[in-house]
């Protein structure tokens, strides 16, 4: 109640402060002074400090129990674990707002405290942008989703977390994934900065990149994140289902992939500057269009909390400004610095260049196949759906020229790289992946042409990463572990498609059910009550061709608050593969439906996309 | 006539379009190929002919109708106007129960028979695909 009240207050005199510091600001621009004002800074941690006091009402709300509060009421019950209870103050759609909130004026702070050796105007016009964004998103919260709505008379009991959502993975996950969204929003109004005060010049691609890359990291860990829970909480099983949320994630990770090469190119270049500026804004406006078509329930998932269309068209104006404003920006004030440089085909820039056509093309296919249905809606009220077999198709042949490029370009030289076109040993490891691959491919009954080429290519430049570890320079260290990572991220994805395999089957207890290869037995099933919910386990004894015997036991949790049955696979997971066991019920308690799939090669997909993600932070370690 | 540096520029303009218009080209295409149609149990009824095309069919579970057996599930899907039966052997979501929505995607075999290959998982109890809400405001 008190805490409510204080969150609420906290909140009002947060955007206060933030309304304030828009004249100081702009007052700021005329004064002739080097370093920005005291005022600024003292506006700008005032600023943190409130929110921060407002995020931590709430978190104690959830603590407490605080069933006078609508969200904590809505979202949480006094039998649920105080981890969760906690995470459950994101786990809504008003209370991650505020998150969100938070980490947009905790950046803001950073920024303003990290960047103090850079022009004192161009600091300052990135403030009032990302205070515009700042601003928008206080009248967000507080016009249309106020975490701090009141219910009298206090209810006794809340309706609860809705249980999939009671999951450590899931409990991190989104915090990370707003740090690397909200991150872009540094990155887009430094940029509309840099255009106004004429400074788009590598030293200002220095100081953006370090913002590309702490964006790209936590949006990169956010989304993995994303997927190992869905692999083991939805029953998916697999890594990537090309459901139009996870599209939303990837395609401003797709765009800030393109801007991490891109922004390299201006800093040691000084090229590509517009193509940056493009690729910069792109990426927090399509970080918004994913909030966008998430929040205001467009699109179904998990992730639509309560839909509200005020909600939609409050977003939707808000990210037509946005970008009305960057555009009329760059179009007014944008000046190319002509610098003539010269390039010649085959260059690191050029293939840096390579990179972001093949970024765009992903990037547009990912971005057509999730709006297309949405549009179609729309005009034809016409009912579609697109499904994984388009982008394989789309997606998959360009793979294989996509990771041809990777294996040769980075090791090319600025400006101009003289190319031996008998290099010995490319064409000797060459020969060696395909080697490897043939003695892969012979132990399956796979043999097209096309999954041959996928793997040799992707051996062939999983060796090239490895390679590069031995050359002496350590020059860029962070770009061989991501690119390392990433080849082993994509090796790892071509063999699981290769071996995985499943079994789907209807099965009583006490049966024995016979697949080409070996057997499922079904033993028991035990039932117990924890905390929040009941618990079936059932026990499973697999057989195969090599007679190794493995148990598996998969739970059926039956949650008390709100009703609803969630199952949880069994995964044994080793280095070389996962053996995945799911299991419902269907109707009565005579049969279950279980899914058995052996999975090569999991745990490699999920650690080797970490150590792509966690290489480009050891760009900042490095300086030290 | 013109300097290297113009046919240069001209080159890269025109590469640039080529592969905007191939890639534009190509994602529709393949759009065409791989787009499922929802329909409703009434919508199939009015079906003049049975394409072989994958299709999602929308609607509530008829209570009573689900029948299981060691390899096949079957059960009835229904918008309270018409019906269609459905056989599915996989894995079947948590949230799967008679008298809920449920969406299912698959081919038809008649008007009446849908050999289904997915069942569509739900996240909530509450949840009804707008599809499933839409055909049923609809009637």
């Amino acid at each position: 109640m008190f805490f409510s009240q204080l969150g609420y207050y906290s909140l009002i005199c947060g955007l206060i402060f933030s309304v304030i510091l828009v004249p100081i600001a702009y007052k700021d621009l005329s004064i002739a002074k080097t370093s920005i004002s005291s005022n600024i800074f003292i506006f700008t941690s005032l600023q943190l400090i409130f929110v921060f006091l407002s995020f931590i009402c709430l978190v104690i709300s959830f603590i407490n129990s605080d069933f006078s509060n609508e969200i904590v009421y809505n979202n949480s019950h006094t039998t649920k674990p105080l981890f969760y209870k906690i995470s459950g103050t994101w786990g809504n759609h008003e209370g991650s707002l505020l998150l969100c909130l938070l980490i947009l004026v905790l950046f803001i702070f950073i920024f303003l405290i990290t960047s103090k050796r850079e022009p004192k105007k161009y600091q300052i016009f990135t403030l009032l942008f990302q205070e515009v964004i700042i601003i928008g998103f206080f009248l967000f919260l507080l016009i249309t989703s106020n975490p701090f709505n009141h219910l009298f008379p206090a209810p006794k009991e809340g309706l609860g977390l809705n249980p999939i959502l009671q999951d450590p993975l899931l409990a991190i996950h989104p915090p990370i994934l707003y740090l690397g969204y909200i991150g872009s929003s540094i990155v887009l109004s430094s940029s509309i900065a840099a255009i106004i005060q004429n400074y788009v010049n590598s030293q200002w691609a220095k100081n953006l990149k370090n913002w590309v890359i702490i964006s790209w990291f936590f949006l990169t860990i956010g989304i993995v994140l994303g997927s190992i829970w869905a692999y083991y909480e939805l029953g998916w099983g697999g890594f990537w289902f090309w459901d139009p949320v996870e599209n939303i994630s990837l395609m401003p990770w797709l765009c800030l992939t393109a801007l991490v090469h891109s922004v390299i190119v201006l800093e040691k270049r000084s090229m590509l500057a517009t193509w940056t500026l493009i690729l910069s804004i792109s990426s927090f406006t399509l970080s918004m269009c994913g909030t966008f078509l998430v929040r205001s329930g467009i699109l179904n998932s998990v992730h639509a909390f309560a839909n509200d269309p005020k909600r939609g068209v409050f977003i939707l104006i808000f990210l037509f400004l946005l970008i009305i404003i960057s555009l009329f920006i760059f179009f007014v004030f944008y000046k190319e610095i002509k610098i003539e440089q010269k390039s010649f085909l085959f260059s690191k820039e050029i293939s840096i260049l390579i990179n972001n056509w093949f970024m765009m093309y992903f990037l547009s296919v990912v971005l057509i196949g999730t709006v297309y249905p949405i549009f179609l809606e729309v005009i034809a009220n016409e009912k579609i759906s697109v499904g994984p077999p388009f982008y394989n198709k789309l997606l998959i042949p360009f793979l294989i020229p996509f990771l041809f490029f990777m294996s040769i370009g980075p090791s090319m030289k600025w400006i101009r790289h003289n190319i031996k076109l008998i290099n010995v040993r490319l064409i000797l490891l060459f020969l060696l992946s395909s080697f490897v691959s043939y003695l892969i491919l012979i132990r399956t009954n796979l043999n097209t042409l096309f999954t041959t080429i996928l793997l040799v290519v992707s051996i062939y430049l999983f060796f090239i990463t490895v390679r590069d570890f031995f050359i002496k320079n350590q020059k860029n260290f962070s770009q061989k572990i991501s690119h390392f990572g990433f080849s082993l991220l994509i090796l790892s994805i071509v063999l699981n498609g290769i071996f995985s395999s499943e079994v789907i089957t209807n099965i009583k207890i006490g049966e024995k059910y016979e697949f080409s290869n070996g057997s499922i037995y079904f033993e028991n099933i035990k039932s117990s009550k924890k905390q929040n919910y009941m618990s079936f386990v059932g026990t499973f004894r697999i057989i195969e061709n090599n007679n190794k015997e493995i148990l598996l036991r998969p739970e059926l949790r039956i949650f008390n608050q709100p009703i609803t049955i969630t199952s949880e696979a069994d995964i044994k997971t080793n280095f070389i593969g996962d053996k995945f066991l799911v299991m419902n019920l269907v109707k009565g308690n005579e049969y279950y439906n279980i899914r058995y799939q052996t999975k090569p090669f999991m745990i490699w997909i999920w650690l080797s996309a970490i150590l792509m993600g966690s290489g480009a932070l050891t760009n900042f370690f490095k300086r030290r | 006539m013109y300097g290297k540096k113009v046919k240069l520029r001209v080159l890269f303009i025109s590469l640039l379009l080529i592969s905007v218009i191939l890639s534009i080209f190509l994602i529709l295409k393949s759009l065409e190929e791989n787009v499922v149609y929802f329909l409703s149990p009434t919508e199939i009824r009015n079906l003049t002919e049975i394409e072989n095309k994958k299709i999602r069919i929308g609607g509530m579970v008829k209570d009573n109708s689900i029948v299981i057996d060691s390899e096949n599930i079957s059960f009835v899907i229904t918008d309270f106007k018409n019906e269609i039966n459905v056989n599915y052997s996989g894995l079947v979501p948590n949230l799967f129960k008679e008298g809920k929505g449920v969406v299912a995607e698959g081919f038809l075999k008649d008007k009446s028979l849908l050999i289904a290959e997915k069942i569509l998982a739900k996240h909530d109890e509450n949840y009804m695909p707008p599809e499933v809400k839409e055909a049923l405001e609809k009637k």
